[in-house]
């Protein structure tokens, strides 16, 4: 393999007085071998590192076809780097054709791709998981020479990553010889990453890029303290704009969409100069984003306030300061958003973070050490998802007939499928074929068929289409598009999820992209509204992702805590602890600290677990079912990434039965059989699989159809009739890492064995205090649902003046 | 067994919690949009595989209803299957229990707009049919009084302190009822929808399905055209 530059290179480098990297250089050093793994920070030229080896080969135009395929999981960064790598080619005048290829490209476009590709394709996965179901796959992907996988910590840990690496398991068999490449940002363990992008069993070499110089990093300094609850930050937004006046462009992150609109409407409030600020994140329509973003590559903003959605690599222009609203809840996040400020080689990253609430002081200064120490949260192996699996097994069969056996072994070169059983395997492809049923219903309309040589294939033909529309592994809850009534076609606002739409009333206002609504009402499965001089928005939120703090951080927290005092605290929290030591006691990493006290008339319990949000929610529902066993009446409870807070009629006496991991996988069971945390977990699943689809041909769907139904009712039939069925099994796996979490619980439970620490409390104690704020208190369900409805029913009837009639 | 009972025309009917309704002083038993064989149809269509159990779920409530009820008259309101060729694939043993069912009484499928026309399957098929006062029909009639019908698969939304719940329904004025579906895969129209807030007067309640039935006042949409008056 060639890894000499073409004078047209080497001259472009030379007449910029560039130099090549010592990273860019290794990498084109090594082009040829199999498998390589680029780690380099932001701005470490990490894209060009992959890039060049393909304009190497490339340059002398012999080459047709096409050759490296490049794969983002943004759209918008696939667009990106088009503009950023046809620049320097035309300025080489190199042969080389580069084209992007995603949801936002055009029919013809694709069309005209498939048929003649160009030698640089662009694409996301879920763009190259429809080429491949395509019959005409092998022919589009025969002289395929290099995969180039962009910001794969990215994708490493995500059902779209799993897909991805499917697909480049039939790239590999379609191209024999072909080189992967992955580019990540700074990740905690390299080898993990290296072992999902190299075909296995290959070896994937690991390139190292200097880290360049550590980032300067601290804490915003405000006036006032910070709340004891809540997490929209508000409280800083004075300093926040000394910090907007003082630098060029200041990138605002949040945790969530909900809060990053709640600060940007704040922020207006508050800025009387009128600088120049923009919002940006996933759920406003494109036309708004591009906006925002176009503002932004022409230096015309001071300011952004962003979700996750400017996360990756996007060359967004002169960006000098980062601020981070709320805890980053994971130190790897908050070293990526670190690395948008100063987005060029060997210049340190400035941020600064602002915690959301008092306990977030904590968290934050945890999170600070951690980056101080290039201490990263470790990457979670799993096992490859077996509903990817079972799609990718119909993408396999859009493409045309296959052998079962040759899938599989194609499906095992998958890092993360590496050991998946034959059992299983059959098991899903089974599934793809008639379902899975233990009931043979559907032997006459099965989807996959044998042949008589043994291949499988669609019976009908005419279901690939069906199948390709229905690709992806992005199950978000449904959403509902915003625009301004009047016209049909009123500029476009942003999505809210369905939920949220269904409990607004005419008249209730609300945020969305900076500004407050009013809603008029629904049409046709868009939410209606109008402007409204309203200051204050009536309904404040609508939902977002909430991420769980990492293992590592809340290690880090209890670790802080061990120590006699925090001269780096802040003193109002520096006080707040040893308050808290001396009326109760600090929590510690192998002992579970439970308080127990009276307060307004009923008894509490707190249980600091420090288990991450999802785990201490889960600990929520065993904790108060075995409260229920006990006789102790527990009425409801809320949870944080550290403690959970349970309400109820009686005291705990011991605390020691309910933490018991005697039977805990028992009651697991039985809380998990009828539970909307599983009921939502077999949705998101069912989707992926195939069991339903998103979308149907030809049929627009509409809310409230008598066609559709819930998947609450599939769940519940399967439960009754085919316990067994393979979508259940999947669910419960899903629902244990996911929502559920409970692995966090074991782990803890196995690590604080019976080293229980119950402090019996005349009061709240310091660290419990601000749990009683939190919102998203869960009430125990049950027998109470139908209670609280016969008393809404009586309510509503006697409003009504409607007397109850009975014969 | 949890029913309602409620008056209607002078006489009392009982809201069953699966969502039948009985009429005990006529020992009459009606059940509207089984859509037996859903799940056959889809995947025969080529869309998705569901669960293939929604019949035998279907048929073990009617079987309960029934037991618990012992009607002398039982009447299917219409879209009793998916359609003629989920009527014909039926199994051989779904035939025999529902054969079962029907021996001994009066069995009457009205036509439904899914139905395409009689199945063999004994018992009577029906356009409409009358028993006084009541008139049973798969979908409602402008001016029609003391009418019993299917076809919409209300359901309602309650919302109670942040949280939703969501049942299926019954719909009742003074001049008619509009049955939830009985069918296990059968899905609903939220009565806040324009086609039934057209349909049904201003002093509407809806009963809501759940261990024991109640009633409330038709949930409606906060924006609608002007309704039709009650009238009476």
């Amino acid at each position: 393999m060639t890894c000499t530059l073409a004078p047209e290179i080497t001259g472009w480098f030379d007449a910029r007085g560039w130099s090549i990297h010592p990273h860019q250089r290794a990498m084109l050093d090594r082009a040829g071998t199999a498998c390589q793994l680029l780690i380099a920070p932001t701005g470490g030229g990490k894209t060009m590192a992959g890039f060049l080896p393909t304009l190497a080969e490339l340059a002398d135009g012999r080459h047709s076809g096409l050759h490296t395929l490049y794969i983002s999981p943004l759209k918008a960064l696939a667009a990106d780097i088009k503009r950023n790598l046809t620049g320097p080619i035309t300025e080489m005048g190199l042969p080389i054709r580069v084209e992007d290829r995603t949801g936002d490209t055009s029919a013809h476009a694709k069309r005209r791709q498939r048929a003649d590709p160009p030698h640089i394709l662009l694409t996301t996965p879920e763009s190259l998981a429809l080429l491949v179901s395509y019959e005409d796959a092998p022919r589009i992907f025969a002289g395929l020479q290099r995969v180039i996988v962009d910001e794969i910590h990215a994708l490493a840990e995500s059902k779209r990553g799993d897909q991805l690496m499917l697909a480049l398991s039939r790239l590999s068999t379609l191209a024999p010889g072909l080189r992967r490449v992955g580019l990540s940002a700074t990740v905690e363990d390299p080898p993990a990453i290296a072992r999902i992008l190299a075909r296995h069993p290959d070896p994937c070499e690991i390139l190292l890029a200097d880290p360049g110089p550590d980032p300067d990093i601290a804490m915003l300094h405000t006036e006032a303290p910070p709340p004891w609850a809540g997490g929209g930050g508000k409280y800083a937004i004075p300093a926040v704009l000394d910090e907007i006046r003082k630098h060029r462009t200041t990138l605002i992150f949040h945790n969530t969409r909900a809060q990053a609109e709640l600060f940007f409407h704040n922020l207006w409030l508050a800025n009387d100069e009128q600088l120049p600020i923009g919002i940006h994140h996933g759920a406003l329509a494109r036309e708004q984003r591009e906006r925002v973003e176009q503002a932004m590559v022409e230096g015309r903003l001071r300011a952004i306030v962003c979700t996750g959605s400017l996360d990756l690599g996007i060359d967004w222009g002169d960006v000098d300061l980062v601020i981070q609203i709320g805890a980053p809840k994971n130190v790897k996040r908050l070293v990526q958003r670190i690395g948008r400020a100063n987005h060029r080689y060997n210049a340190p990253s400035k941020a600064l973070i602002v915690p959301a609430n008092r306990f977030e002081v904590i968290e934050c200064t945890a999170a600070l050490d951690a980056v101080r120490a290039h201490t990263l949260d470790g990457d979670i192996a799993h096992d490859g998802p077996l509903d990817v699996l079972c799609q990718h097994i119909l993408i396999r069969a859009s493409a045309g007939p296959f052998h079962a056996d040759d899938l599989f072994a194609e499906i095992r070169s998958a890092g993360a499928y590496a050991t998946l059983p034959r059992e299983m395997f059959d098991r899903c492809l089974d599934f793809a074929a008639t379902g899975g049923y233990a009931l043979r219903a559907y032997d006459q309309w099965q989807r996959l068929v044998q042949r008589p040589d043994g291949q499988w294939q669609l019976r009908d033909p005419r279901r690939a289409a069906r199948i390709r529309m229905n690709i992806g592994t992005i199950v978000d809850a449904d959403k509902m598009q915003v625009r301004y009534q009047k016209r049909r076609g009123g500029a476009p606002l942003g999505e809210v999820e369905e939920y949220f739409a269904s409990m607004l009333r005419k008249g209730d206002t609300f945020l969305i992209g900076g500004q407050i609504v009013r809603y008029e009402g629904l049409r046709e499965m868009v939410v209606e509204v109008s402007r409204t001089t309203t200051q204050k928005p009536k309904i404040a939120t609508f939902m977002g992702t909430k991420f769980a703090t990492s293992t590592q951080l809340s290690d880090r927290i209890l670790a802080m805590f061990r120590a006699g005092d925090w001269p780096d605290l802040p003193a109002h929290t520096r006080d707040w602890l040893h308050l808290q030591r001396k009326l109760s006691r600090l929590p510690e990493r192998d002992r579970l600290l439970i308080e127990s006290f009276p307060h307004d008339g009923r008894e509490h319990v707190v249980a600091y677990g420090f288990a991450g949000r999802n785990a201490q929610q889960t600990l929520g529902l065993l904790i108060t079912k075995r409260m229920e066993d006990m006789g102790l009446n527990p009425m409801g409870f809320v949870a944080t990434d550290y403690a959970t807070l349970i309400w109820g009629l009686d005291p705990l006496e011991d605390p020691a039965p309910l933490f018991s991991r005697h039977n805990l996988v028992e009651t697991m069971e039985a809380w998990l059989a009828d539970n909307a945390v599983m009921k939502r977990t077999f949705k998101a699943s069912a989707l992926i699989a195939g069991l339903i689809e998103r979308n149907q041909p030809g049929a627009a769907r509409k809310t409230g159809r008598q066609a559709t139904f819930s998947t609450d009712i599939l769940f519940d039939t399967l439960r009754k009739y085919d316990p067994d069925h393979l979508m259940l099994a999947i669910t419960r796996t899903e629902a244990m890492r996911g929502l559920v979490d409970f692995g966090r619980i074991e782990d803890m439970l196995a690590r604080i064995d019976d080293r229980i620490d119950h402090m019996r409390l005349a009061r709240v104690s310091p660290l419990a205090a601000p749990l009683f704020l939190e919102p998203g208190r869960v009430p125990i369900a049950g027998a109470a649902d139908q209670r609280l409805l016969e008393q809404e029913a009586a309510r509503l009837m006697a409003t009504a003046g409607l007397v109850e009639i009975s014969a | 067994m949890n029913a309602l009972p409620f008056p209607f025309h002078g006489e009392t009917l009982h809201l069953m919690p699966s969502g039948a309704l009985a009429w005990p002083a006529r020992r009459l038993l009606c059940v509207a949009d089984l859509h037996l064989g859903k799940a056959d149809r889809i995947a025969r269509q080529g869309g998705p595989m569901l669960p293939p159990y929604e019949t035998v779920e279907t048929l073990d409530r009617l079987a309960d209803d029934i037991a618990a009820t012992n009607p002398a008259e039982v009447i299917c309101l219409g879209d009793s299957f998916d359609d003629l060729a989920a009527a014909q694939d039926l199994s051989e043993a779904l035939k025999a229990r529902l054969t079962r069912l029907m021996a001994g009484r009066r069995w009457i499928w009205v036509l439904g707009n899914h139905d395409p026309g009689p199945v063999d399957l004994g018992g009577t098929h029906l356009a409409d049919h009358t028993a006084a006062p009541f008139t049973f029909r798969h979908i409602a009639r402008d001016g029609a009084r003391a009418e019993i019908s299917g076809h919409y698969h209300p359901k309602a939304r309650i919302a109670l302190h942040g949280r939703k719940i969501t049942r299926r329904c019954l719909l009742m004025d003074d001049t008619r009822l509009i049955l939830p579906a009985y069918g296990a895969y059968t899905g609903g129209l939220f009565c806040d929808h324009p086609d039934l807030d057209r349909l049904m007067g201003d002093d509407a309640y809806a009963i809501v399905l759940g261990p024991v039935p109640l009633r409330l006042p038709m949930p409606r949409s906060s924006i609608r055209p002007a309704r039709r008056k009650s009238s009476t």
